[in-house]
């Protein structure tokens, strides 16, 4: 028998008998973070494409909610600091090897170009709207020249942000579990897959909502392809990644990933949007919620099972 | 700037600062000096005091911060019980102080006896209860009714009070419940104790040998450093004990022994060393008496005998003996502390001493040191009257060899239908749980019920002060003066207690709650001085010190009259024994009729399904004195019962379930405790440390925490010799589910 | 210069006294700490070894917490201890997750709280509290570029090892075995 106890010390229920200084605010803000990064994603790929008419959903009118996401991503980031006064030393120095960082200044600056964003199309829903102001006016019009950099700009942003959501996890070596390359990826591939959501729940073309679609289930396609390399990674490794796999392979967050996670987010909504694709009448917001559910489910999972993976010495 | 000035205040007596300064100065050897160093500690103040949390008395240092509060407590430098260095107890310390749970006022009980309630009393109301409860004891019965049951730092003053009023009946629990076997067994054999510090040399030794001392968890603090220090010199250790203790994780060779099976593999031991011829053959020639009968005694007693009855191997058996016998005399059998086990105890460390004449240890570097202790002045005070009876006609014959009284002979006549020879009527109480301390808690809480008075005086409120009919709050051992730490060691020396800050709420210091009592009892003569302080400054400035130095050094350590710590090569001795000489053959035993040579009895084993309950200490608690201290139970807040693998598995019992456990008696322990699973134990037997499972509400941190060994230690293995209680006689087995009717009784 | 820390397995008797020395010290709340002691044991009975470690913050030269976080919060300050500036710090808790030793908790006034090395003592001449406090004096400190150093003298004579070498952290806390 072999037996390991700590004798004193480590009492403290945030950090023993398994790390617990997360909750639910950094995975949803990872989740936000992710969702608004495939919304403008996806909005500033068609926009360089030149279809923005083709796909209005995607382009115009999803963006309006990133703004929003984004906020109350940041909103639950700051619930989650302890030190909150001091919030503003993250605005004060730039870390380029802290993942936190690097988030924090990608939002510096995706989260206005995403208010930019969506402050250039606000007229076209609401045709009434008025700026109030000239100068606002001013910069609107200066703005409206420059919409090409503008979206490349939030193109090449959306994709670190995606990144990011699943770095900020990936680059903590002292947890097994997130210390893989493949958590960048797959959290950027279910942020698009999100995103790619929101658009079918909100688009009333049929063409939209069809591309969208198949988005979707290529993306899918990718995360499952994705997650059966993570665990093969980690049952190819050392003791303590099998160990961190083993959470998913008939540990605790067995029943959690397995079905809320790849059934319920993945394949359920892939075999419906193929059903769909195939004509048979599908409400289209069944899937897209259900991958959302998924997409949000995947963050909660990945942070509380990582906070319980360790070292073994 | 209070700070400052109390400091200021109290280095006026002396160049304090620079003392201080340099005091610091000296723990940086090996670090680069800064003056910064002397800056950091002048801002402070710093206070001596010698440590109450066990009864090993570290002598250190208690500083405050820039605000005035207790800070934290360090080791004194030029101390030898501590070298600088609190165990964790002592440093945890604080946590006595600052104790929210602590007694507040005196109580007056209002309700019958064992119902919690009490009344807020002012001292005089207390005090004049009191002794108006002990005139009338002493008119009715004689004063020789009343008993004082006393441990620590209070009892001289509570004792003085006592023999005053007219009783010797002064018990302390470190006697019949800890070394009393002990005392006794050195005594008949070296006329000698082995004293507290024990004398033994461990830094110096060549080979320890701990029979169930687990030393390292017994955190008796000299012994601990010096164990660590002759481990760095490459010392062996044998580690005796059925439990795989930290000091065996330390040793050499590890002995399992089935419990209670020691004096086989102490006689085995003995024969092995005589027969190889091993022992000290001049030393025993010339300090020792009785060597052919004993030879003759353990003729039989082989290594293969000892075998069946310790599961100890043969080949291990001789290995170890002859280890022994070529670090002697540089070796210690280790004489153990708390031995009150099977009830032969006094017979078992007989065999231990007898051990240690045949290496010639005693009174050798590496063995056993010959200490030295300062002589000190005691105040004078009238004659004590002579008490028309005393413990020992309580029972008459019995425990004839004990030579202080025996705690549960007093507890045994308190109970009329004993029949003592005369009746204890009264207690007072100082400074231990005797709940906890006494196995047998039906016996002691009968006791309680007879009695016409019941005081109890404590710093919190424990299982003890809830049966009391006074309760006396004393302010912890931080806020108060006490009397000199006077004990023998390998120097003499001398250490000062003195209050680091003003006692909380309505406590007070031990010997001004006795010397108000003694004026009620009119017997202020005895305490001739009103402060305690006035007395410490006449009493040093007799042995050449003063109170102002000692306020600033703390500890005073004086030189030996002669260099005798080690006898001479021939010194001719005098031993303090009957004989003149080391008694292998104990003609006091022989005389009081018992066997003058140990011998191995067999003892009764556990039933199916039961196991062996021993017990011992954590290093991070003392008894069930820290068990609310919020330092120390941040480091351990509640006891585990050690299961072994096997046992668990026949059981189903898994990994921190929490379980009760039930005697040979049916007493189930009144809260549960969280299973260990742990090879560090025999399948024979359960461990659990001391002093958990407090059942005493108004300690809110412990009360509840983990299950008490003493509610289970119903069954009492009583040494004839000496009165001890021998407390590992108890089995126990384990119920998983507490129905309604085992929650009742 | 380079402090380092070496804790003799052999010797430590698991006592936790410099677990509460350092709460003392460093007012460290109740209920939480800097350092914590860890008992391992492998056998059968009787066959059975037993290692105990008191351990702390490695004080590693590859300190992820230090780059993983977001404002300088964590540090490398004089002989390369790795320190928290609690007025820098924004209790985000990403060098808690960061390191592999779990060293670092947060404090309850909101900043994130770990082992100093006692830089307080040491600037002053003094050892660290846990160190100076050791019954058993099993704790080494000192300047590893020192070779007269405590620590480098223990180092030289005896077998170590650190813990979790393979996170790549460099690890300052050294164990005697
Ligand atoms: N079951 C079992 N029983 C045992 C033992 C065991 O291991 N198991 N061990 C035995 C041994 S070796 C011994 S020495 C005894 C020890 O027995 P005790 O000395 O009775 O031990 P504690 O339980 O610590 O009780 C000490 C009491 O003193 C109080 N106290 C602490 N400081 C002060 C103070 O400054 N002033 C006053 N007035 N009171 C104070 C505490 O609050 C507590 O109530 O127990 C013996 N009994
Ligand atoms: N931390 C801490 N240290 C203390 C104290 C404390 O309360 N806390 N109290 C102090 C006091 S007053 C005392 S008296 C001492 C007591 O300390 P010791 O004299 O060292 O302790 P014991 O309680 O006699 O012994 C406990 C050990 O005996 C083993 N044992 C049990 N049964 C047997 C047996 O049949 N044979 C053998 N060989 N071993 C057996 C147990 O497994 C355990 O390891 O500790 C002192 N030191
Ligand atoms: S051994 Fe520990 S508890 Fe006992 S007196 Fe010394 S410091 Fe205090
Ligand atoms: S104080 Fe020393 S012996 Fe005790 S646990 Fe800490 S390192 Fe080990
Ligand atoms: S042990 Fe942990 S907290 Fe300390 S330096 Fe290394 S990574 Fe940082
Ligand atoms: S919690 Fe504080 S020290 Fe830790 S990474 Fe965040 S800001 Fe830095
Ligand atoms: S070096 Fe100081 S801060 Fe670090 S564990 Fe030791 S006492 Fe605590
Ligand atoms: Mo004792």
């Amino acid at each position: 028998m072999k037996e390991e106890i700590f004798v004193s010390g480590r009492m403290n229920h945030l950090v023993d008998p398994h790390l617990n200084i997360w909750h639910w605010e950094i995975p949803l803000y990872l989740f936000l973070g992710g969702l608004a990064a495939g919304i403008l994603f996806f909005a500033a790929l068609y926009f360089i494409n030149g279809k923005e008419d083709q796909y209005p959903t995607a382009v115009k009118r999803t963006p309006i909610l990133a703004p929003i996401l984004l906020i109350i991503g940041l909103l639950a980031l700051f619930f989650d600091l302890r030190h909150k006064l001091y919030f503003w030393q993250l605005y004060t120095h730039i870390k380029l090897q802290s993942p936190m960082s690097w988030g924090a200044w990608t939002l510096m600056v995706i989260t206005p170009v995403s208010f930019i964003w969506s402050a250039l199309y606000i007229r076209e829903f609401f045709p009434n709207w008025d700026w109030k102001y000239n100068w606002i006016k001013e910069v609107e019009k200066f703005l409206q020249q420059y919409k090409k950099v503008i979206a490349w700009i939030m193109l090449i942003y959306a994709v670190i942000l995606g990144i990011y959501t699943g770095i900020l996890l990936s680059a903590f070596n002292a947890r097994p579990l997130w210390n893989t390359s493949i958590l960048g990826p797959l959290f950027l591939a279910s942020g698009l897959s999100a995103g790619a959501a929101v658009t079918l729940i909100m688009s009333k073309s049929p063409e939209e909502r069809k591309r969208f679609a198949q988005i979707d289930l290529i993306i899918i396609g990718i995360e499952l392809f994705l997650i059966i390399h993570m665990f093969m990674g980690f049952l190819a490794s050392t003791q303590v990644q099998i160990d961190a796999a083993n959470l998913f392979l008939g540990g605790p967050y067995t029943m959690a990933f397995w079905i809320f996670v790849v059934i319920l987010g993945m394949l359920l909504p892939a075999a419906l949007e193929i059903m769909e694709l195939r004509k048979f009448h599908i409400p289209a917001i069944v899937p897209a919620i259900l991958v959302l559910f998924g997409s949000l489910m995947l963050r909660f999972i990945f942070v509380n099972a990582g906070q319980m993976s360790r070292w073994l010495y | 700037m209070t700070n400052r000035r109390q400091f200021i205040k109290i280095t006026a007596f002396g160049a304090g600062a620079l003392a201080i300064g340099s005091g610091a100065y000296k723990a940086m050897a090996g670090f680069s000096s800064t003056t910064e160093a002397a800056k950091l500690t002048v801002n402070l103040t710093r206070t001596p005091t010698y440590c109450e949390v066990c009864f090993w008395k570290c002598a250190g240092w208690v500083y405050k911060n820039d605000e005035g509060k207790i800070w934290k407590i360090i080791g004194n430098d030029d101390d030898q019980h501590c070298n600088g260095r609190f165990c964790p107890r002592g440093t945890g310390g604080v946590g006595m102080y600052f104790d929210e749970d602590r007694l507040k006022t005196p109580l007056i009980r209002t309700s019958e006896r064992g119902k919690q309630i009490f009344k807020q009393a002012s001292w005089d109301e207390a005090l004049t209860y009191i002794a108006t409860k002990m005139k009338d004891i002493a008119s009715k019965h004689g004063p020789e009714s009343m008993a004082l049951f006393t441990h620590g730092s209070g009892s001289s003053y509570f004792s003085t009070l006592l023999k005053a009023y007219g009783s010797a009946n002064v018990a302390e629990p470190s006697y019949a419940q800890c070394r009393g076997p002990r005392d006794e067994a050195f005594m008949a054999t070296f006329g000698e104790e082995a004293y507290s510090p024990e004398i033994t040399d461990i830094r110096d030794t060549k080979c320890l040998v701990l029979i169930g001392s687990h030393i390292g968890e017994n955190m008796h603090n000299g012994q601990v450093q010096e164990m660590s220090d002759a481990i760095d010199k490459g010392a062996t250790i044998i580690t005796v004990d059925p439990r795989f203790s930290t000091a065996a994780g330390k040793s050499k060779y590890w002995l399992p022994i089935k419990p209670s099976t020691d004096i086989a593999l102490l006689l085995a031991w003995i024969h092995e060393i005589i027969n190889q011829e091993y022992y000290d053959k001049k030393y025993v020639e010339k300090y020792c008496s009785g060597f052919d009968q004993l030879k003759e005694h353990v003729k039989d007693y082989t290594p293969e005998w000892a075998y069946g009855i310790t599961t100890i191997a043969p080949d291990q058996i001789r290995k170890t003996a002859k280890e022994m016998a070529n670090a002697a005399p540089a070796v210690i059998v280790h004489p153990g502390r708390h031995v009150t086990w099977y009830g032969d105890d006094t017979q078992r460390i007989r065999a231990v001493a007898i051990l240690n004449a045949l290496l010639g240890s005693w009174g050798r570097r590496g063995g056993f040191y010959r200490p030295s202790k300062q002589a000190v002045p005691s105040s004078e005070h009238p004659e004590f009257p002579t008490p028309a009876k005393t413990w020992s006609d309580a029972f008459p014959g019995k425990y004839s060899v004990a030579s202080t009284p025996v705690s549960n002979a007093l507890i045994d006549a308190s109970i009329p239908e004993n029949n003592p020879g005369f009746a204890i009527k009264g207690w007072i109480v100082n400074g231990t749980n005797l709940v906890n301390t006494i196995p047998n808690q039906a016996n002691t809480l009968k006791a309680i019920q007879n009695l016409d008075l019941m005081v109890a005086i404590d710093t919190m409120p424990m299982e003890i002060t809830g049966w009391a009919d006074v309760i006396l709050p004393e302010c912890t051992y931080l806020e108060r003066y006490d009397n000199l730490r006077v004990s023998p060691h390998r120097k003499p020396a001398i250490a000062l207690r003195m209050p680091a800050t003003e006692p909380l709420n309505e406590t007070k210091p031990g010997y001004w709650i006795a010397r108000e009592l003694s004026k009620k009892l009119g017997l202020e003569a005895f305490f001739p001085f009103e402060k305690q302080e006035d007395f410490l400054d006449w009493q040093l400035k007799k042995i050449g010190s003063s109170l102002e130095e000692m306020i600033r050094i703390g500890v005073k350590t004086f030189e030996r009259e002669a260099d005798d710590l080690y006898f001479a090569n021939d010194e001719a001795i005098e031993f303090p024994t009957d004989s003149g000489k080391i008694e292998l053959y104990s003609l006091a035993f022989e005389q009081a009729g018992f066997d003058p040579m140990p011998k191995y009895i067999a003892h009764e084993e556990p039933p199916a399904g039961f196991y062996r309950l021993i017990y011992g200490r954590a290093p991070m608690h003392t008894f069930s004195r820290t068990a609310n201290n919020p330092n120390l139970t941040d480091l351990m807040d509640e006891n585990t019962v050690w299961i072994n693998p096997k046992v668990a598995k026949e059981w189903g019992i898994v990994n921190d379930q929490y379980i009760w456990l039930k005697n040979q008696d049916e007493i189930i322990s009144e809260f549960s405790i969280k299973v260990r699973i742990t090879e560090r134990i025999r399948w024979d037997s359960i461990y659990m440390v001391h002093g958990f499972g407090h059942a005493q509400k108004q300690m809110k941190r412990c009360f509840g925490r983990g299950a008490s060994d003493t509610q289970l230690i119903t069954k009492v293995l009583t040494d004839p010799l000496m009165g001890g209680t021998g407390m590992r006689g108890n089995f126990v087995t384990f119920i998983t589910e507490k129905t309604e009717q085992e929650v009742a009784s | 210069m380079r402090y380092a820390m070496a804790v003799d397995t052999k010797k430590c008797v698991g006592c936790s006294d410099c677990v509460v020395a350092c709460q003392t010290e460093n007012n460290v709340p109740i209920g939480y700490c800097r350092e914590w002691v860890v008992e391992v044991m492998a056998g059968t009975y009787p066959q059975l070894e037993m290692e105990i470690r008191s351990e702390r913050c490695n004080h590693c030269v590859n300190a992820p917490c230090v780059r993983c976080c977001p404002t300088g919060a964590s540090h490398f300050s004089d002989g390369g201890i790795v320190l928290v500036d609690p007025k820098k710090c924004i209790g985000c808790g990403a060098c808690i997750a960061s390191c592999p030793y779990d060293a670092r908790y947060p404090h309850p006034d909101g900043h994130v709280d770990k082992c100093t090395f006692c830089i307080h003592r040491i600037k002053n001449g003094l050892e660290p509290a846990c160190a100076s406090v050791c019954p058993t004096k099993c704790i080494y400190f000192g300047d590893m570029d020192d070779p007269n150093s405590n620590v480098s003298v223990v180092l030289k004579k005896r077998k170590f090892k650190t813990l979790i070498p393979e996170a790549g952290t460099d690890p300052q806390l050294y164990f005697l075995i």
